[in-house]
């Protein structure tokens, strides 16, 4: 089920995703997976509960195309 | 109907037969910051004279989005009400992915506001109102058209000026020479001035057709629609929004090696634009293609010589920060400027501009840089994150936050600069004034029409105003000897807060804020804005 969450990056939104950018420069794409997969790691870390992580989840997989 | 480009006449200047007195102020550039500049001078009773190698308008209508910081400034200057008389309000932006609506959003303005959040006005109209508006000053602006700078020379207390007319040439003395010569500014580089920063490799057509006929459908709303890789121009940018006399503009990004010059041809350009319009009958009225650069010379002042506007810095045009940085470069100028040359202020006071501006510059540049960043991804990662964000922002809201297709032009914060007086409050010393609307004895106004343009005192609430020479006083929501208005529905006090004061430089930026202001403490902020205490440090 898609749950939809509260906005709690902005004001520092383009703060945030230019510093996600700035992560990935210079990396090639391997590179780049990995480290998507690494951070999705540390942030479930941070996050450390485990009902919200199923539920993101779930969330992020209910917009996969068919 | 097209723009009609009245050219202004040429008159053959006083130096080319004699040599002029020593000016105090030449400004070169007729450009909508080299107008502005003059005007806000001659407000202060400061003469300039203007050279201008052009006799037309800003061919094209460039800059035409004008942010409501600069609007309110305009207003100051005596053009803000006819811009917002003609210039469109939009109240409805979309934006698309593919062929998908991702989300619109209404502009709701904020009640208690003379001006919108901004209005669209193509920069031609706004010469022309700023140039009928120096016309008022016959004997404070003097502003030569078809004068072209060749060369400056700095002479340390003043600068020499060769100028080339129709008639031939002559040279003329300014105590200070203001260079709102534009983007690639001839001034900047006869001075060898590094000007480096981000240069994208996209390139972008522009271009103004007019069409009877709203591109946006039947509700004859003004909107802006942007699309992110859209079904008719795949992987790349579009931009539509609509401007008065029924010209739209659209902006498509272009493949980073398209051939500039063929991409700007009318049989290259019109199937680009029915693929965004449709059938519907257009006219093109001005066609442009270039690259962007988000760029800022390090110092705006050289002793004598002073950057104002495009050639002190240049962003990409998505957020509209060019022409609105420039209108506040002249405002945080303008008033120093006329301190020092009336001899209140000592020249140090100008170098602040430099400090200040310079700040605002590197924040439209990083903002410019963001929105340009997002909407043209140079790798496969930077492509996944944003599609995902848009996949994300159909119905997550701080995924809409992410997507940027320029954010609005908001007026920079001077909090911690040296006029400022540090303090605590709601708007806190360094920020811009925030409008309000005011009931007075003579009717309805608002907060910029009376506390901009010279250093005033304004009390909220229950807090009393001492008496300064010169220094103009006005309450709001008391009873002084002063001149006092009611907060209309209560704007200005939630807004400000109730029982403080707070100093407004004359460009509208709070320096100072006190619960119970003394004569002297006053007096203290005023010095420190003026620049008094920069001497006794230095
Ligand atoms: C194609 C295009 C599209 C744009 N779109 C937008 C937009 O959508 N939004 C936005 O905010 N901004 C936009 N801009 C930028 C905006 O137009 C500028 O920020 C604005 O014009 C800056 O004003 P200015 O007075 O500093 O310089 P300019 O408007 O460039 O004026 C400089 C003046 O100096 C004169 N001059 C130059 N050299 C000399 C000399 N040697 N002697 C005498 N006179 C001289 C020129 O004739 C000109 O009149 C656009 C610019 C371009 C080129």
């Amino acid at each position: 089920m898609t749950k939809i969450y509260p906005d709690r990056l902005s004001p520092q939104q383009d703060d945030f995703y230019n510093a996600l950018m700035d992560a990935h420069a210079g990396l090639s794409d391997t590179q780049s997976h990995a480290l998507n997969a690494r951070l999705v790691l540390l942030m479930a870390n941070q996050i450390g509960n485990l009902e919200i992580l199923k539920d993101l989840m779930e969330t992020g997989r209910s917009y996969c195309d068919e | 109907m097209a723009y009609d480009y009245t050219p202004y006449p040429f008159v053959p200047p006083k130096g080319l037969s004699e040599t002029e007195p020593r000016h105090p102020v030449v400004i070169v550039g007729a450009g909508p910051i080299g107008l502005s500049m003059a005007i806000d001078l001659a407000q202060r009773g400061i003469a300039s004279v203007v050279l201008d190698d052009n006799n037309v308008v800003s061919v094209g209508s460039r800059a035409i989005c004008w942010a409501k910081r600069t609007l309110e400034i305009f207003d100051r200057l005596g053009v803000g009400e006819r811009m917002l008389a003609k210039g469109v309000t939009w109240k409805v932006g979309r934006n698309f992915h593919g062929e998908d609506e991702v989300f619109s959003f209404d502009l709701l303005p904020e009640d208690g506001h003379k001006y919108p959040a901004f209005i669209n006005l193509q920069q031609y109209y706004v010469e022309e109102y700023l140039i009928q508006t120096a016309l008022e000053f016959p004997e404070l602006i003097d502003l030569r058209f078809k004068n072209r700078v060749t060369a400056h020379e700095d002479r340390d207390d003043h600068v020499l000026l060769t100028i080339e007319t129709p008639d031939g040439s002559y040279t003329l003395e300014a105590d200070w020479y203001i260079a709102c010569d534009g983007a690639g500014s001839a001034t900047r580089e006869r001075m060898g001035l590094t000007f480096e920063g981000q240069t994208f490799e996209e390139q972008f057509l522009i271009a103004d057709i007019e069409m009877k006929d709203s591109p946006f459908g039947e509700a004859s709303v003004p909107e802006r629609w942007f699309w992110f890789d859209p079904p008719f121009h795949a992987g790349k940018s579009a931009l539509l929004h609509m401007q008065p006399d029924n010209i739209y503009r659209i902006d498509l990004q272009l493949d980073v090696d398209a051939d500039g010059k063929a991409e700007a041809q009318e049989d290259k350009v019109i199937p680009r634009i029915k693929a965004i319009v449709g059938d519907k009958p257009f006219r093109l009225d001005w066609v442009s293609v270039y690259k962007f650069r988000c760029i800022k010379l390090d110092r705006f002042v050289h002793n004598r010589v002073v950057f104002v506007g495009d050639s002190a810095h240049v962003v990409s045009p998505f957020g509209a920060r060019g022409g609105n940085g420039g209108v506040q470069d002249v405002d945080n100028l303008g008033w120093k400027l006329a301190a020092v040359i009336s001899g209140q202020a000592d020249t140090a006071l100008i170098e602040t501009y430099h400090e200040e501006r310079s700040h605002g510059s590197a924040e439209n540049i990083l903002n410019s840089s963001r929105a340009t960043n997002f909407m043209t991804p140079k790798t496969p990662a930077e492509a996944l994150f944003r599609s995902e964000a848009l996949r994300l922002a159909h119905d997550q809201p701080f995924a809409r936050k992410l997507l940027n297709s320029g954010r609005l032009s908001l007026p920079c914060s001077l909090e911690g600069f040296a006029l400022q007086t540090d303090g605590a409050a709601q708007v806190a010393p360094g920020h811009a004034m925030l409008d309000a609307p005011l009931t007075g004895p003579d009717g309805d106004t608002w907060l910029i029409e009376k506390a901009q343009g010279a250093f005033t005192l304004v009390g909220f609430g229950d807090v009393h105003l001492p008496d300064l020479a010169g220094l103009p006083r006005i309450g709001i929501n008391q009873r002084a000897d002063y001149p006092c208005y009611t907060a209309t529905h209560g704007h200005a006090i939630r807004r400000y807060g109730s029982d403080i004061a707070y100093m407004f430089r004359p460009d509208g930026h709070v320096c100072a804020v006190f619960r119970n202001p003394t004569a002297e403490d006053v007096q203290a902020a005023i010095d420190t804005a003026m620049g008094r205490a920069l001497e006794t440090e230095a």
